[in-house]
């Protein structure tokens, strides 16, 4: 079982045994866009490691069976609480960290499989940028290092380096001027445009968004949102745009996928997500969110759920979300839900999905 | 500036989940107006009134300004809502309240618990307010509690150092504040270490904590900030619940303006250290009368509407750093409507633009009246 070679881990037996994967159904696509990335079944199990020798004793099911396309010049929003894998699914989409089973095709050709060389090609196009401004920018590089880092990478000459920073600069918001500066000179919103002026550097086609706005305050937020926006219309840039913040959500997304303990339980364009949410999670999630406006707040219906988010080391037999769910019946213990559209007009992983308007 | 409010969303619009397994859906809420206080005489009475309350820090750079002249009236009862971005001074003023800042805080101005000047009291008499007759609630429950007690330990801890009658970890009193606060297996949970609560879980044990005296007034700073929104509408349900049955007033400070639209019924906006609008929270809601206060509305990207293309509002430039503060209003290099010569020269005072709504800016009665003008 334990293989001394770097090896993806083998998934350890599952008390319960639910299947990894809710099928292999077509992932799902906006109809007439080109897809740019497509994922299919990716799951990623951590393992636990106990005793002397660090056997193997359990797994954390991160992400379990996950399926989505992102349609070419389009975002995808992933949404979902602390710990539903929604992190752990954007750095398996980059190979930042080694997927257990699935896979992942970017442009038709299989990431999971690369080589190192075609792997280095692969992230000049796709890139990644990170949600704490301030842990994922080198506090000893200067601005200009930082942004032309990715440059140096690729092998571009200093003088060519110099001219992109700037322009990039530029691009995002920055006084081409203070290249010199260090990060610790510039506010947070600034340091998340020096992390996205880095992330498009090489001219990606697809980027990772991990909660690129959550850090930031409300009049800077709306500023970086729009320059993402920006950015994808210039660039015709590709977004995954993972987030708990539904309403930047709401703004900026095409399509939204909805996590819960490692699943997508409901995944469509997100007009349809917000106003016709079919699974009872994402009816729950909306419902929760709080709305500027006094009015509105009186007047609306919160379902407020019980307890917390099961454990994924142990996570409960059947649906997911069932142990939180006041539709459950003995069907959703014993038969996971597979992510189909059952009428709603879009896929929904519950036996008793039902389209509700909660916002 | 349109800050769109075209009104109640059509009826029926809201199915009826019924949530057998999950909680019931909360209760139709109006928010207290100045009316309500009136008809209910005993909810008049003011519990917590601030009045210019400064705090000043000396720093090698200069003085650094962080809360400046802001007075505010907390009534029994009431949830009064304090908004602001980072370094706004929501927090620092309210530790000032309590006197918990470190030494070298320089406050000025008075805070009047029940009429008492707490700003004037030894720190001995002040501990016996502090903790019992107003209670704090912090952001990060984790930090707030300590990991070597057993959380029972704390909640009675809390009851003890008021009392002369000490009480056991698992108490009843204890067991009992645990399950107000929706702790399932409350006398097994006091047992625990706050390592072994969830997220959700420990803000609610603050919660019975601060509650424990039964105190008047609850300062919660941003007490869900740090938990998920399925979490976050549970613990703003017990805030709810106990104020109802404690009759305490609350004073909620946050930086989320869809968390205040919920549940407070006055707020009060503040701008680099300084007060920049008060008011009912419809009035501050739906007819904005500072520049700040409107762009903040108007960047927000809404769960509850489609965008239809259009780009969120964005403030201009950054907020100031309060040593370096601008002259006149310190929104004035941000602001869509500043007048040179004016703005930049003379630090607006706060005006009436309707009874019990106050703005500090230049041109707040213009802007009273257009968002009357947007609204109709």
């Amino acid at each position: 079982m334990s293989d001394p070679s770097s090896a993806p881990p083998v998934p350890p037996p599952s008390p319960a045994p639910t299947p990894l994967s809710a099928g292999t159904a077509a992932p799902y696509a906006l109809p007439g866009v080109e897809p740019i990335l497509e994922v299919r079944d990716l799951v990623k199990v951590f393992p636990i490691r106990a005793g002397l020798l660090q056997r193997v004793v359990g797994g954390v099911q991160a992400v379990t069976g996950i399926s989505f396309t992102v349609g070419r010049g389009q975002t995808v929003g992933v949404v979902g609480e602390s710990g539903c894998g929604k992190s752990t699914m954007g750095r398996l989409v980059l190979r930042l960290i080694p997927a257990t089973s699935g896979s992942v095709s970017f442009e038709g050709t299989d990431v999971l499989g690369m080589g190192s060389k075609e792997l280095k090609a692969f992230r000049h196009r796709a890139q990644i940028v990170f949600q704490d401004p301030y842990a994922s920018l080198n506090p000893r590089m200067t601005v200009r290092t930082i942004i032309g880092e990715p440059l140096t990478i690729a092998g571009w000459s200093k003088r060519d380096i110099a001219d992109r920073v700037k322009e990039l600069m530029g691009m995002v918001g920055l006084n081409p001027e203070h290249g010199n500066r260090f990060p610790h000179e510039f506010s947070g919103g600034q340091r998340q445009r020096i992390g996205i002026a880095r992330a498009v550097s090489t001219e990606p086609e697809l980027l990772v968004l991990d909660e690129p706005v959550s850090a930031l305050d409300v009049s800077i937020q709306a500023g970086v949102v729009n320059l993402l926006e920006d950015l994808q219309d210039r660039l015709g840039l590709s977004y995954v745009f993972i987030a708990h913040d539904l309403s930047v959500v709401r703004h900026i997304a095409d399509v939204v996928a909805v996590m819960y303990l490692g699943k997508i339980v409901e995944i469509g364009p997100a007009t349809e997500v917000y106003e016709r949410a079919s699974h009872p999670y994402t009816q729950a999630l909306l419902s929760a969110v709080p709305v500027p406006d006094p009015r509105k707040e009186r007047e609306r219906t919160r379902i407020v759920l019980e307890g917390d988010v099961p454990s994924p080391a142990n996570p409960p037999s059947g649906c997911r979300f069932r142990t939180r769910c006041w539709k459950a019946q003995d069907l959703c213990a014993e038969e996971e839900p597979v992510l189909v559209d059952r009428g709603d007009g879009h896929p929904v992983a519950c036996h008793f999905s039902e389209v509700a308007v909660v916002i | 500036m349109s800050i769109d409010e075209s009104g109640s969303p059509p009826s029926g619009a809201y199915v009826e989940v019924d949530p057998t397994r999950g909680s019931p859906p909360k209760g139709e809420r109006r928010p207290k107006t100045a009316a309500d206080f009136d008809a209910a005489d005993d909810r008049n009475v003011p519990v917590l009134q601030v009045r210019d309350l400064s705090v000043e820090f000396k720093t090698d750079d200069g003085r650094l300004l962080a809360v400046q002249n802001v007075s505010y009236t907390l009534h029994e009862r009431e949830t009064l809502g304090i908004v602001g971005e980072s370094g706004s001074g929501k927090t620092v003023g309210s530790m000032a309240v309590l006197g918990l800042l470190p030494k070298t805080a320089q406050v000025t101005g008075e805070v009047l618990f029940r009429g008492r000047n707490l700003l004037a009291m030894s720190e001995k008499e002040r501990q016996t307010i502090r903790g019992r007759r107003i209670a704090m609630v912090f952001q990060d429950a984790l930090a707030a509690l300590n990991p070597v007690f057993k959380v029972g330990d704390q909640i009675a801890e809390a009851i003890n150092v008021h009392s002369n009658v000490k009480i056991a970890t698992d108490d009843e009193r204890v067991v009992d504040l645990l399950n107000l606060v929706g702790i399932p297996n409350p006398k097994d949970r006091a047992n625990q270490y706050p390592h072994e609560f969830s997220g959700g879980m420990r803000q609610r044990a603050m919660i019975a904590m601060s509650i424990a005296n039964d105190p008047d007034v609850i300062i919660a700073d941003e007490p869900t900030t740090a938990l998920d929104v399925t979490i976050q509408a549970q613990v703003l349900e017990v805030f709810e619940r106990i104020q109802d049955r404690t009759k305490s007033a609350i004073l909620l400070i946050t930086h989320d303006l869809g968390v205040v639209a919920g549940v407070t019924d006055r707020i009060m906006v503040m701008y680099a250290g300084r007060q920049v609008e008060t008011g009912t929270v419809d009035d501050v809601f739906y007819q904005p009368s500072h520049p700040y206060a409107q762009g903040l509305l108007a960047s927000l990207p809404r769960l509850d509407r489609r965008r239809d293309g259009e780009r969120l509002y964005r403030i201009k430039g950054q907020p100031p750093s309060l040593i370096f503060l601008p002259p006149g209003c310190a929104f004035n290099p941000r602001c869509p409507t500043a007048e040179v010569g004016r703005c930049d020269v003379t630090r607006p005072d706060l005006v009436e633009v309707s009874p019990d709504h106050l703005s500090a800016c230049h041109f707040a009665a213009d802007l009273y009246e257009g968002t009357k003008a947007a609204t109709t």
